[in-house]
Formats: C-alpha cells, structure tokens, sequence
C-alpha cells in the first residue's frame, strides 16, 4: 500500500499517543489504599493487648477535646509564623507558640504541592498520587476514609467556610458551610472576608463540634506579587486577628465544657519565591502547624527551630483527638505532644491503636510485610505493652510501671516512624507490566519512522508500507502468539495491581496485534532497505551530497537536547537548553548569510584542500546539498541564486535579521525568568504586573496588539482584517474589564468584572475570522487552481490562532506574540526566502522556534506554570471541556503558532509540491524522538530522588506535547489532501 | 620543505601550550593567594597577557608570511593601531554575543568582558599576527577550500577549536553540583582554554598525517 509521508507520520504519531497513554497509565501508580472499604465502619477498634490477664478497654478511647477548630491558611509558609515576618505580623501567634499553651511544628508537604492534594492527604492521611494534580481543579468527592467521614458517622456537626474544594471533596459532610472559590486570583481581600464574616455568629452559638476554615487570600497574594510583597503583611495581621478572635472566644466557652478545646493552624502548602507552589523547594514544602489548647502545658522560652513531622500525621492526631476511628489509608503517626499529659495507659492506648492500624495497611500493601523492621517492631511493642497491662492490673507500683511503661512508649514511637517511612515508600510502586506494553509500541514506531526517512523525504514524498508482505503472515501470527502466551503468563503471576491485565481481552488484544504487526512492519522495511542498499550501492546516485554545517547543527542539536533529558537539572532548566539552541541557529545563519552575501559568487575556491571531512563542522559550503535526498531538486535552483536577489537594503536586512532576532530572544528571555535555579532573578515580567507599574503594563500591552495587528494584517482578507482590529481592541478592553490595564481616559477605575462580555466579544471574533479561512479553504478546493485563496485562507487561520492567544496571554506575555509574530515575519522574508532551505530544515527551525517559545511565555516543566486562569477566559463557571481547551492552548501556544506558520509558509511557497508532507513527516519525527527517548529514560530513572518532583511533570508535559503534534500532523495532513486532490 | 614547516610549526604551539601552562604556575610565585578558580579574573588577565606575548614574539621571529613589502615605519605604525583597534572590537562584539546568549547585562559585566578579551587573544590574536587586519583575508581563510598554507590550516582549527572549547563549556552551568568551577563565566573561559590547547596539539599532527593529501597552491 502507498502512503504519502505526511499520512503516514500522522498515523504513527497517533499510535504512539496510544503508546505513551499506556505508559503513563502504568507509570502514576496507584495510592497506597486499604482494601477494605466495602464493610465500612464494621469492624470493631483494636482490643487493648494483654498477656493473659484480660483487659476490659476494647472500646474506642473518649474523646480528648470538645470542639476542634482548624484554621486552614493557603500557601502559610513556615517563615510566615515562626520567622520574622511571624514576630512582626502575627504578634499574637508569636506570643501563643512562645509562651502560651501550645506545640508547634514544622508539617512537610509531599509534592505535588497545590491544595486539593494537600487538604486530601491533612484529612486522609495518606500520600495522593501525582495524577490528582490533573484533576486538582476539577476534584470529585472524596471516596476514600477521612476525618470527616469518621466524624460525620460519629455524629459530630461539622462547619465549613472557606475553599469550596473542601465541598466538593466532602459533599453532604457539612452541616453548615460557605464555598468561597478561587477563581480570580487577583481577588484578595473579598475571598477572605467571605469566610470571616460568619465567624462571630458561629463562635457564639456552640452547638457545633468542629469548624474548619480556610482561607484563600495569601495564597493568591502570592501568585499576584510573591512572597516579599507588602500585601502580605497585611493578610498576615489580618489571620492574626482571626486566631485571636477565635482564640479568645474558644478560651471563654471552654467553662462551660468539662473538655478543653483544640485549635489547629496550619497551611496546606508554602510558597516558593516567585509566589507560585506545586514543586518540592523547601519553600513550598514547609508549613507551620500549631495546635493551641489549654490542656497543653504552657511552657516558657523561645522555640525558633520547631520539630518536623508529616503533613499526614495531622489525619491520625486529629482522629485521637476526637476519639475517632483512625482513617484506613493514613500513613500519619500520632503526634506525641498532644497525648502527652494523659495518663499513661491511655497514651499507650492510642500508640497502639495507630501502628495497628498502620501495619494492617502495610499487610494488604506489601506481601513480605512479616520481614519489615517496621512490623517486626510493632509485635515486640505490642508484647511489651500486653506485658505492662499485667502489671498495671495486678499491682500499682508507680516507679516499676513508670520506668516500664515509657520503655514500651519508646518501643512503639520508633516502630511508628518505621511503619510510616516505609509506607510512605511503598507510593512508589510501578506497574511495570503496562510500562513495557507502552514503550514497546513506542520504540516500534519510533524505528519505523525512522527507518522510513529515506523513502520519505524523496522526491516524491510516498512510501511503500507493507502492510501484506510475503512473510508477514507467519511472522505475524507467530509474534502474536508469543506475545499472547506473555500476556497470560505475567497476568497470573503478577502480585500488584496491573492496569494492563485488567484491560478486556478484546482491548489487550488489539493493542498485542497493533504492536506485532508493527514489528513485521519494521521487519520487512528493514529487509527491503538491505535489499535496495546492496542494489543502490553499485551506482551511487548523489556523490557529493554532503551535510552543510546548518544540517549538522540540527542533528546535533536534536541530539544533546534528547540525551540533556536524562539529568533533572537540564529537565529543569530545558528553557537553558532551547534558547542556547536557538541562539547557536541564529548565529549559524548569520554565519549563512554572511558567506552568501560576501563570498556567493566566487563559487570555485582559490585554493584547493581535498581532504577536509575533519573540518566539516565548522566550514562547509553553501552550495552544498543538504542530507536528504528531497533536496536535490531544490539545489538545482539554490547554486545561482544569493546575490542576484539580495540588492542594496535587502542585502543589509539580510545580514542584520540574524542578529535582531538574536536581540529580541534576548529581551524575550529576560522577560519570564523560569526552571528552577534562576527562577527567583527579577524579571521583567514581575516589574510589569506589580500594581506600581499598570501604566507601563498598559502601554506595552497597547503597542504589543498594535505590532501584532500591523503584522498579521497584511496576509489576511479585508473582512478579517476589519474582524481582526475589532477583536484586538476587544482584548485591551477584556484586560481593563478585569483590571489588570486601563484605559488612559479612566486611569483609577476601580470596578472590576470578570469581563465575560468582553470576552466572548472577543471568541465570537475568532470564531468568525477561522470560519473565513475554512472557507476559504474548501473554496481553493473546490474551485481548483485557486492557490492565492488558500495561501489567505491558511493565514486567515493562523490569525485566528493569533487572536485567540493574544486573549488568553496574560498582558506581560502580550509582547511574546507580537515578537514572536515579528521573528516569524523577519525569518520568513530575509531568510527562508533568500536562502532557500529546504522543507526539512524550515520544519526543524520551527520546531526549535516554537520550543523556545513555550518557554518564553513563562513555562517550564513544573506543573505550577501552568496558567489556568486562561481556562477561566469568558466563563461564568468552571466548564470542563472549554476549560481544559483553552488552557491548553494558552500554555501551548507558541509550539503551535510556529506550526501553524509552517503550513503556511510552506504552502505559500511554490517551489515544492511535497514540501507540506516532507515537513508534517520531519514534524512528527522530531516530536516523537524526544518523548520515546524520555520514556525510555524515565523508566531506567523510577528511582531517582526527583523522580517525582522533576521527571513526572516532565513526562506529563511530553505526553500533553505529543497530544499536541498529533493534532497538527491532523492539519498538516488535511492541508495535504487539498493540494492532492488540487493537482 | 614541507616537514621543516610542520615541525616549525609544532614547535611553535608547543611554546603557545608552555606559555598557558606558565601563566597558571608562575603568578603563584609573586602573588599570595593565587588560584585559577579564586583569583579567576587575575589569571585570565595573566593568561591573555602571556598568550598574546607569545603570539607577538613568534610573529617578530617567524614570520610565517612575508608579504610585508612596503616596510615604512608610518606603515607599520598604522599597522599596529588597526591591530588594536580590531582586537577592541572583536573584544566587545564578543561581550555583546555573550550578552545575547544570556549573560546578566549589568552584573558580572567585568567577568564577562573578560571572558570576551580571553576568548579574542585565542582567535583574534593569532588571526591579526597571521593575516593582518584584512578581513578579506580573513573570510577567505574561514570559508571552505580557502587556506592557502599550513599556518592558515591551523589556525583555522585552533580558533574554531577556541569557539566550540567555549561554547561546550556552557553546557555544565545549569547543573546542580554547587561546584565552583560552574560559575559564569569560569566553566566558560576553560572550556575556551581548553578547546585551544586542543587545537594547537591536533593541528599540526592533524597536518602530519594528511601532510600527502594536502596540497596549497603557493608551494
């Protein structure tokens, strides 16, 4: 069968989608979970242990406390409380952690540190996967045991005011609640004031049990002006105010309760110094944790250096606190202080009921679980323990029992933290049965792909894919069979969970034929390129095709980037990575034009060197022919041409745009500091959107939209250009709308909307204008030969693009569009054109281009860059399918813009009728090289130490990019099959 | 003849090698506290001194080309001053690229300049005693099938050896080890060092083991 090149790069990057979803499927394990959660609630607590004599105590300990408060204060970091900004802000907090009746600690979050995770793992206890990131914002109810669940059954009445995450995770738990959402960040003060409001009635009426606040404020302070701004003070003493009202009013109720109260302040994750959370830097990992009671014992001196202990250990204190049924999946520890001024027995009692509860996780988790230190810990413990209850029963003597009783203490404190670490480790459990279903067909791809670059970027740009040759059949049944016969085998051996196996046998099917016909596909390519090798070689074709130093630099290029994969500091800093590639291309150029402008006619040399492949890297001809066999033709026209186009100021701009486009990454650069070492640098970026400076922001959002209307009008068709000036101005005014630039007429507006007219002004627009390309489009072919109409037709689209992107960028990035609209344009006249690359490398350029620019626009591979108020973009509510789309396109934005002026570009120019395909081919090629490599790599790396802070988000961002190429090979392809059916 | 140049040649690389080496030994003796990475900057200063001395010496006393035929002293003035003034500018064009490559603008601009003067002594440097301010000749000798003798052959490859030196020599900055050598722009100036030691030792065994293939149009 016979494909052209462009269809078949889309067909295999669409398998390979399938292949990296099976990968990921296996790599994100699934959580630590108890297995029995059907008999919910049914299975009585832990009987006390006693060595023969019996022990009456098997119920559930009372209560500790009466009322628990938990003031919950988003992106509270650690120096916020116990630092100097704590001394300075928050003098009552101060007072109460050094002098009042208190513990405080140091909680760590786990990555990934965004809140829906981290309020899971504070009422669960136990670590959720990385794949709850995804669903962060869009977080359905909470299946698994917690607190709320467990006080809920107990009868306990449970107020809620703030985040309205926690109602969502917890519907129907509440008796009492007020969601607040965090939907614009740049709201600070009325999202906290929702929350406050109730508390005066609320602390006066008393028949509630538990009251849960949280308060969203500081955390957008902090995506607005990070952690150093003044704001931050203010909300600091404004929480002050709060814990002391509640404080106060707890103190005073507590008279009429013979239970002293808890009060419970803690952060759900920190901030790093750009204000934004998500990753694991010590300053979003650390949050302060203090809980506030009068039966504590109040203890003098300054305690500046607070004892750290796990974010999941509050799940376990909490449930002794109110003498709940611990929750089945925490892999918290008690917190020993709270307990410590009970009697003895009782502590006993509560360390007991927590690491049996933790070991019977670590028996449905771990199948060798008998030969774990931790457990082996735990049944001394539990001996001792039954050993003292004796005693205790028997006789009273308090120094004995004393003396014993704190050993059996120590001996179950040191079996809780192991059973804690090692439960915490289990996390990390790969399916990688799954894993190696996925790389597998991704490697065959990969190889078919990359065996098939010869026919491909031929001339002709068709391909034979043997779909049915001769030794396929035998082959083929052959590789199913023994891939059948694994399949079965792994599945009835396997321990763990494995998603593969639990596919039906119909999709586990499809999915083995898909990957041995793949194999005999790869196969029989290989044998026919051996074959043809042997007969191609008797009469070489192209003797002197050699690589120019452009080609070598791609390859090389491609190549350190993909290996650069394999450290964490380079997947941090990838942007490093990309704007030195990007920087080396421009210089390569302009090293290009110089020679074409200078020495472009004396095309025989003076002198002759013969011998000089060793010199090849950095000297090689002009005239060269580039690698691929596409390119022969394109030399033919590529030897006369240089001079005799560039003539008078053409021939400056020639030289000089290497090095403007050089000067405007350099700008762009400076613009989003991003990665992770330079990341708290000043940029421009956080000059621009500091409330000091809105008018400087408004200017330059202004002049950008100018820049980009005056760029992208001249392609377009009257109609759109009219849309397209309309739809700009919309965007200026949908920024002023939510107050983020003014007007100059209105410099103090201080009303503020969600702009959602402005908005949809705007899509409307952008409807309208990619309506007119399509239809431009299907009317070059219906009317054929009409190859100006597709050229407008094609731009017309990408103005769209354009349009759409400058909505969802956030005015700072405004300026990104309109460069990288004018380095499109520059690159376009002064260097595609004059120095006629080939399709190939044009597509490689773009690639490039585009990369970096995902990185100019703020990104990086963390998944905290992500900017998802773009998804919020002219919607009232949360709407999943819009939602997830824009954001998408919002963050990749650049990659596709580039893509998007490729076909374009391509398509403009006539030159080559295969140009569209060799590039949609060299497309899919150079996107798939990069995630097949990376998965490879990641899955040798699944017991890195950053593999979850670093490679998993990395990951995530390959796959989401795959997803995105597959999608313009789609286009590519489509504009393809116009101009087939054209010719 | 032939073999008399290359070995010429050698030797002349070699003191180029040896006067590297010099300038990391020797301040030691006069200054207190002198090492590459601490006192980075004093020892580029030194290191550049000394590579261009070198350079200058061996022009004086081999003079590789005899072209200079007009020998007046006004002439070899004018000379001197267009030397200098394309050493300056190589010098800032080279900051300017570094700027543009990401180096801070504002701080550090000292480090960088440095790095800029280091990295023109091993291009310009040899370039101008070889060539002369000419930069026809200049293009000629960077372009394919351009050089026209075996000095011109190695310098092509000492100075693109220098270039690659320092551009692989930003390849570590982004890593975590916390080393010092790490910092802008030192793992950059020693890739450059190396890259030029580099050049100087392959080109002329390069030249040696091709000295059959190689033919220039002069002899």
């Amino acid at each position: 069968m016979r494909l052209g090149s462009g269809t078949f790069a889309t067909c295999c990057v669409a398998i390979e989608v399938l292949g990296i979803a099976v990968f990921l499927r296996g790599f994100f394990p699934a959580p630590v979970r108890s297995s029995a959660r059907a008999e919910h609630g049914a299975e009585p607590p832990a009987p006390e242990p006693s060595a023969g004599a019996s022990s009456n105590w098997t119920t559930l300990p009372s209560p500790l406390f009466s009322k628990v408060v938990i003031v919950l204060i988003d992106a509270l970091r650690d120096d916020f409380v116990f630092g100097s900004k704590g001394v300075k802000f928050m003098p009552y907090t101060t007072y109460l952690v050094e002098k009042g009746a208190s513990h405080s600690f140091v909680a760590e979050a786990k990555p990934p540190t965004v809140t829906m995770p981290r309020i899971k793992a504070l009422m669960t206890g136990s670590l959720p996967g990385f794949v709850d990131v995804v669903r962060n914002l869009n977080s359905p109810a909470l299946l698994e045991d917690s607190v709320i669940r467990q006080a809920k059954t107990a009868g306990k009445r449970i107020i809620f005011y703030g985040d309205e995450t926690w109602v969502k995770l917890f519907p129907k738990h509440f008796v009492e609640y007020d969601g607040t959402t965090s939907f614009f960040v740049s709201d600070y003060t009325e999202v906290d004031n929702n929350v406050t409001r109730h508390l005066d009635k609320v602390l006066k009426r008393g028949d509630w049990d538990m009251l849960i606040l949280h308060y969203l404020g500081l955390d957008h302070i902090g995506h607005i002006s990070g952690p150093n701004s003044p704001l931050i003070g203010h909300k600091l003493s404004e929480m002050d105010s709060v814990l002391m009202k509640i404080h106060t009013s707890l103190q005073s109720k507590e008279r009429e309760t013979p239970l002293p109260n808890l009060l419970v302040l803690c952060g759900d994750h920190g901030m790093s110094e750009t204000g934004s959370h998500g990753a694991s830097s010590m300053e979003e990992v650390n949050t302060p944790l203090i809980l506030i009671s009068s039966a504590f014992e109040r203890k003098p001196g300054d305690i500046r250096h607070p004892k750290h202990v796990q974010q999941t250990d509050v799940a376990a204190t909490l449930a002794i606190a109110l003498g709940l049924r611990i929750p089945k999946d925490s892999v918290g520890s008690l917190l020993f202080p709270v307990v410590e001024g009970r009697p003895i027995r009782e502590q006993l009692r509560f360390l007991h009921l927590n690491t049996v509860q933790l070991s019977k996780l670590l028996q449905e988790n771990v199948p060798s679980y008998e030969k774990d230190p931790g457990f082996e810990q735990f049944k001394m413990s539990e001996r001792l323990h039954g050993n003292w209850i004796r005693l205790y029963l028997e006789e009273k003597h308090s120094e004995v029992l004393f003396n014993l009783g704190s050993k059996v203490l120590r001996q179950y404190l040191a079996a809780l933290k192991t059973l804690s670490l090692s439960l915490s480790t289990q996390v990390a459990q790969y399916d990688m049965y799954s894993m190696m279903v996925g790389t597998v067909v991704v490697l065959e791809v990969l190889t078919l792909l990359l065996l098939s670059v010869p026919q491909a970027l031929h001339r002709k740009a068709e391909l034979e894919v043997p779909l049915s040759s001769p030794g396929f059949s035998l082959l083929f049944y052959l590789v199913i069979l023994v891939l059948s016969a694994l399949h079965v085998i792994v599945c009835t051996s396997a321990e763990s969970s494995c998603y593969f196996c639990g596919l039906s046998w119909l999709a586990a099917g499809g999915v083995m034929v898909l990957a041995s016909a793949l194999l005999c596909m790869v196969v029989s390519v290989l044998t026919n390129m051996l074959v043809g090798g042997n007969a191609s070689r008797k009469n070489p074709v192209h003797p002197s095709s050699r690589w120019s130093e452009l080609d070598l630099l791609i390859l090389l290029g491609t190549a350190g980037h993909v290996l650069s994969l394999g450290a964490s500091s380079f997947v941090e800093e990838e942007h490093q990575t990309w704007y030195f590639l990007v920087n080396t291309l421009c210089l390569a150029l302009s090293q290009e034009t110089y020679r074409n402008c200078f020495l472009g006619d004396d095309s025989e040399p003076p002198c002759g060197l013969r011998v000089e492949q060793g010199l090849d890297g950095a000297t090689a001809a002009w005239q060269d022919g580039p690698a691929c066999d596409a390119l022969e033709r394109d030399k033919g026209h590529r030897s006369p041409s240089a001079s005799q186009v560039l003539r008078g100021h053409e021939k400056w701009m020639v030289l000089a745009s290497p090095w403007l486009i050089l000067a405007c990454c350099r700008l762009l650069r400076s613009l989003n500091q991003t990665g992770v070492q330079w990341a708290h640098r000043p940029d421009l970026g956080h000059w621009l959107t500091s409330s000091d400076h809105k008018a400087e922001l408004s200017v330059l959002a202004a002049i950008s939209l100018l820049v980009v209307f005056v760029l992208v009008q001249r392609g377009c068709s009257s109609v759109s250009k009219a849309a397209l000036a309309l739809g700009l101005l919309g965007v200026y005014c949908y920024r002023a709308a939510i107050g983020s630039v003014r007007f100059p007429w209105r410099p103090d507006s201080k009303d503020i909307s969600k702009g959602i007219i402005e908005a949809r002004f705007v899509y409307v627009f952008v409807l309208g204008i990619l309506f007119t390309g399509t239809k431009d489009l299907l009317k070059s072919q219906v009317i054929a030969a009409d190859f100006q109409l597709k050229t407008v037709g094609l731009w017309e689209i990408h103005s769209g693009l354009v349009l759409l992107a400058a909505l969802l960028f956030r005015p700072h990035n405004l300026p990104v569009l309109a460069f990288g609209l004018l380095i499109q344009t520059l690159m376009t006249k002064f260097i595609w054109k004059p120095l006629r690359h080939d399709a190939a490398e044009i597509t490689v350029m773009h690639y490039w281009f585009g990369q970096a620019f995902f990185y100019f626009q703020g990104n990086s591979n963390n998944i905290a860059t992500v900017d998802i108020s773009a998804g919020f973009v002219g919607l009232d509510t949360y709407v999943e399918i819009p939602a997830v789309l824009l954001t998408a396109f919002g963050t990749y934005a650049g990659p596709v813009l580039w893509a998007s002026h490729l076909v374009h570009f391509l398509s403009s120019e006539t030159r080559s009728s295969s140009a569209l395909s060799h590039a949609c081919f060299c497309y899919a090629l150079i996107c798939s090289i990069p995630v097949s490599t990376y998965i490879v790599l990641v899955t040798s790396l699944r017991y890195h130490l950053f593999i979850w802070s670093v490679f998993s988000p990395k990951l995530l961002y390959e796959g989401m990019h795959l997803l995105i190429t597959a999608a313009v090979c789609v286009f590519f392809t489509a504009m393809d099959q116009t101009r087939l059916t054209q010719s | 003849m032939k073999d008399t140049d290359i070995k010429r040649l050698l030797y002349t690389h070699l003191l180029c090698i040896f006067s590297i080496i010099l300038s990391v030994f020797i301040p030691s003796l006069f200054l207190e506290n002198f090492s590459i990475l601490e006192t980075h900057l004093t020892w580029l200063c030194i290191c550049s001194g000394f590579v261009t001395a070198v350079n200058l010496v061996l022009y004086l006393a081999v003079k590789p080309n005899t072209s200079s035929k007009r020998s007046s002293l006004s002439h070899k003035v004018t000379r001197f001053l267009k030397c200098c003034v394309y050493f300056l500018m190589s010098c800032f064009s080279f900051h300017v690229i570094f700027v543009l490559y990401g180096a801070p603008l504002i701080e550090l601009a000292l480090e960088t300049f440095l790095f800029a003067v280091i990295l023109s002594t091993f291009t310009t440097v040899p370039c101008l005693c070889l060539l002369g301010p000419n930069l026809k000749a200049w293009l000629r000798v960077f372009s394919r099938n351009g050089v026209s003798s075996i000095w011109e052959n190695s310098l092509q490859m000492t100075t693109i050896s220098s270039f690659v030196g320092a551009w692989l020599g930003a390849l570590p900055i982004p890593l975590d080890w916390e080393r010092p050598w790490q910092v802008w722009p030192i793992s950059c100036t020693l890739g450059a060092t190396f890259g030029y030691v580099a050049g100087l030792v392959i080109s002329p065994l390069w030249i040696y083991w091709n000295r059959k293939q190689l033919t220039y149009k002069n002899n």
